[in-house]
């Protein structure tokens, strides 16, 4: 208390402390903008590692998944969902809607998509797992979604998804949605029509 | 630059103003006329906002589309809460602390005069931005003012004008805030110890801290949905491997300090009126700043109970739901001290002292509901319904509003030394107090309910309650026009000359300078009598 009387006995170096003040204050504001930022990787990291849902795509690593015995005395309902974004003209969906499977035992399931269009189309796919606690223990080892997806004008295709259910699943979960969105992947889908302009017309008529 | 060193030399001379409209207004870096000039802007901006929610609540006097399109009403919406949030009522606490705060602390001006200038400055220009999105080709943003991707990018390209209207104004606030940070810790008089300031202005102090701390990742938010849409990054796009439920919690991590940035100076105001129609001090004068700062540290930990229904994992919705509820006791501690405070006082009830308590007991109400809509089962009900709207309408309209137009009947006899006519200031207040809750009150059973927010028509099941709503609505609309009579007749008009003192009750420094406030004040900073200061440690 003693030192703001102090400070305010000499006039000019108010002016001076203003402006460190407005400094200081503008390193703030610098730093808050980068943390806006760096709540993408924390994001990331916060889901994964403390919440522990996973985030990747990826296939799971077929060695470790070859290890899981089966545990024939559990089952475990998987449904699948499957939707199109509104600007794919595409259709998509699944073969069976909902499996029973034993935790351990690799099952294999069947999606269907139609290019409706009269072009060439790249598509990606991006999966979810629900409840997203158990996504950890959902292991895909054959995905349409790891790749992107080239369908020309009316093409159809049927595709396998392969995956185990890890026995290590909670008790409490009984049921999991597999779910997927198919996009366009509008930047493939015009290097493609750059690539081969003519192809897809003549082969289609 | 050259018109600012003319005006330097004149500091000396008392009430020696610019001369020449543009002189004194566009060049000014006078605090008491930035001051005005944020007032008058957040005046226009309230009644520019105040005219789309007459629109909103026309279309939706009865179900069925009778005025506007879908598209026209998602537009009203949107820009109604922008304009309201950033426009009204951050601008309008700007202008007191312009004015108030040099005048509360005994310091000559801001501490940055110039950068104060242009952080009023860039105001006209954001809102120019962001009203003329919707005379686009392609149409207005339509999104509501939260801009959740993916819905906010699939409009025209409106989009990147609000984003680039958000900047100017996290800009202008980051400038107005740094600078009352400066003022306050640098330029006191001499024996205006932290803990005898005026409680207004430590509300200020930590609003400030708040917006430097939290406008930079709104900044952000809006910078990653422009690169997503117009640059191919994937931020949010789920299509490339983002995330549109980031967006939420980036969005809310600025939103919900940002909902305290609109109240804590409304709490500060209330703090000092109370205690002037009293005639008491203020109860628990340390209690209130460690409650205000308690609530401002709670502000950055609470950010997903705005996002229950998003499919968090129970543990999050568990912290999410205790760490709100926790909010409830800081400020449990700030109502009971208000209510402390006018208890065995001498009590008059100016209109001042009419809007404070309504604000106590209002705001309340808008506590409670928000306490509701913490609980995470209940809320999965109460989510996105008129539930929320009814609850955020009375912590904003009766809460921050009435602090808002509280504080302009207490300092406007300092600001133009006359006085308002009581007789129509209280007519102002006792329509806005009945028509607010006919306007509102109603909303709480529509969203309980089930009616949605953000629709244009609805079913029929709702319409009674709709239109009394609407009613309700068109009367609080117009008796706003009353408020800027009696603004316009006491700067104008009254014959009522205002004394320095203006209250019987009040406390300060402020009331030390007279009536009006001449252009320049403290220019020898001021011997601080405790006795008469307002609050602080020193009348305990």
């Amino acid at each position: 208390m003693k030192s703001t009387t102090d400070q305010h006995e000499v006039v000019k170096p108010v002016k001076h402390d203003s402006r460190g003040i407005a400094r200081a204050a503008l390193w703030v504001v610098a730093a808050s903008f980068l943390f806006g930022f760096a709540m993408v990787p924390i994001y990331r990291i916060a889901c994964e590692h403390v919440l522990g849902i996973k985030m990747s795509a990826e296939a799971a690593d077929a060695a470790q998944v070859a290890l899981m015995t089966v545990d024939e005395s559990r089952t475990v309902v998987v449904e699948f969902v499957a939707s199109v974004n509104s600007k794919l003209p595409w259709t998509f969906k699944a073969e069976k809607s909902r499996i029973e499977v034993h935790p351990g035992a690799l099952t294999e399931v069947w999606f269907d998509a139609t290019n409706q269009s009269a072009g060439a189309i790249v598509g990606n796919a991006v999966p979810s797992v629900a409840p997203s606690e158990a996504s950890p223990y959902f292991n895909k080892t054959e995905c349409f979604c790891f790749t992107a997806q080239t369908l020309d004008a009316g093409e159809s295709r049927r595709m396998p998804v392969r995956f185990v259910v890890d026995p290590q699943l909670p008790k409490g979960t009984t049921t999991l949605t597999l779910s997927y969105t198919f996009y366009a992947n509008e930047l493939e889908t015009k290097q493609l029509a750059f690539a081969q302009p003519s192809v897809d017309g003549v082969a289609k008529n | 630059m050259a018109h600012a060193a003319v005006h330097d030399d004149h500091h000396d001379a008392h009430d020696h103003k610019p001369q020449g409209f543009l002189h004194r207004w566009l060049f000014t870096t006078n605090h008491k006329d930035i001051g005005t000039l944020y007032l008058v802007f957040a005046l226009v901006m309230f009644l520019t906002g105040g005219s789309m929610a007459m629109i909103i609540r026309a279309e939706l006097f009865q179900p069925g589309m009778q005025l506007v399109q879908p598209e026209f009403f998602n537009e009203m919406t949107t820009v109604h809460a922008l304009v309201m949030i950033f426009g009204a009522v951050m601008p309008a606490f700007v202008g007191l602390g312009n004015w108030m705060i040099p005048l509360q602390v005994g310091a000559p001006d801001m501490a940055l005069p110039r950068m104060n200038n242009w952080s009023f400055w860039i105001l006209p220009f954001a809102f120019t931005l962001l009203i003329s999105s919707l005379f686009m080709p392609g149409a207005g943003p339509q999104g509501g003012w939260t801009l959740y991707p993916p819905l906010s990018l699939q409009g025209g390209n409106s989009v990147a004008f609000v984003i680039f209207a958000i900047h100017m104004m996290g800009i202008s606030s980051i400038m107005g805030a740094i600078n009352i940070i400066a003022t306050i810790l640098n330029m006191r008089a001499p024996g205006m110890d932290l803990l005898k300031m005026p409680i207004f202005v430590w509300s200020w102090l930590i609003t400030a801290f708040l917006l430097i701390a939290v406008m930079p990742v709104l900044a952000g938010a809006v910078t990653m949905l422009l690169t997503d849409k117009y640059f191919g990054t994937s931020f949010f796009n789920a299509a490339g491997g983002g995330d549109p439920v980031m967006f939420q919690h980036i969005f809310w991590f600025f939103g919900h300090p940002e909902v305290y940035i609109m109240i804590l100076p409304a709490f500060g105001i209330v703090s000092e009126i109370i205690p002037t129609f009293a005639r008491k001090p203020l109860f628990g004068y340390q209690a209130m700043i460690y409650a205000i700062a308690s609530i401002a540290f709670l502000s950055f930990i609470v950010w997903a109970h705005h996002m229950f229904t998003v499919g968090m994992p129970l543990g999050g919705e568990l912290y999410f739901m205790y760490a709100t509820m926790l909010i409830a006791i800081p400020t449990g501690v700030k109502v009971f001290n208000w209510v402390t405070t006018m208890w065995e006082g001498s009590m008059t009830f100016e209109t001042p002292m009419l809007f404070a308590i309504a604000f106590v007991i209002l705001f309340t109400i808008g506590g409670f509901s928000g306490l509701m809509l913490a609980i995470v089962p209940a809320d999965f009900q109460y989510h996105d319904t008129y539930f929320v709207v009814a609850h955020f309408h009375y912590v904003l309209v009766t809460g921050a509003i009435f602090a808002i137009m509280a504080s302009v009947y207490y300092w406007l006899p300092k600001w133009c030394g006359n006085m308002y006519s009581e007789r129509w200031g209280k007519i102002h207040f006792w329509m806005s107090v009945i028509s607010v809750n006919v306007l509102f009150f109603p909303q709480h059973f529509l969203g309980l309910a089930g009616m949605p927010r953000r629709i244009p028509d609805y079913n029929v099941a709702f319409a009674d309650f709709n239109m009394v709503s609407s009613i309700g609505g068109f009367w609080f609309g117009a008796s706003q026009l009353l408020f800027v009579g009696v603004v316009i007749h006491a700067v104008y008009f009254s014959k009522n000359r205002a004394t320095s003192r203006v209250w019987e009750g009040a406390r300060g420094l402020e009331w030390t300078v007279p009536s009006p406030a001449p252009h320049h004040t403290f220019s020898e900073p001021p011997k601080i009598d405790n006795s008469m200061l307002a609050h602080g440690d020193v009348t305990h």
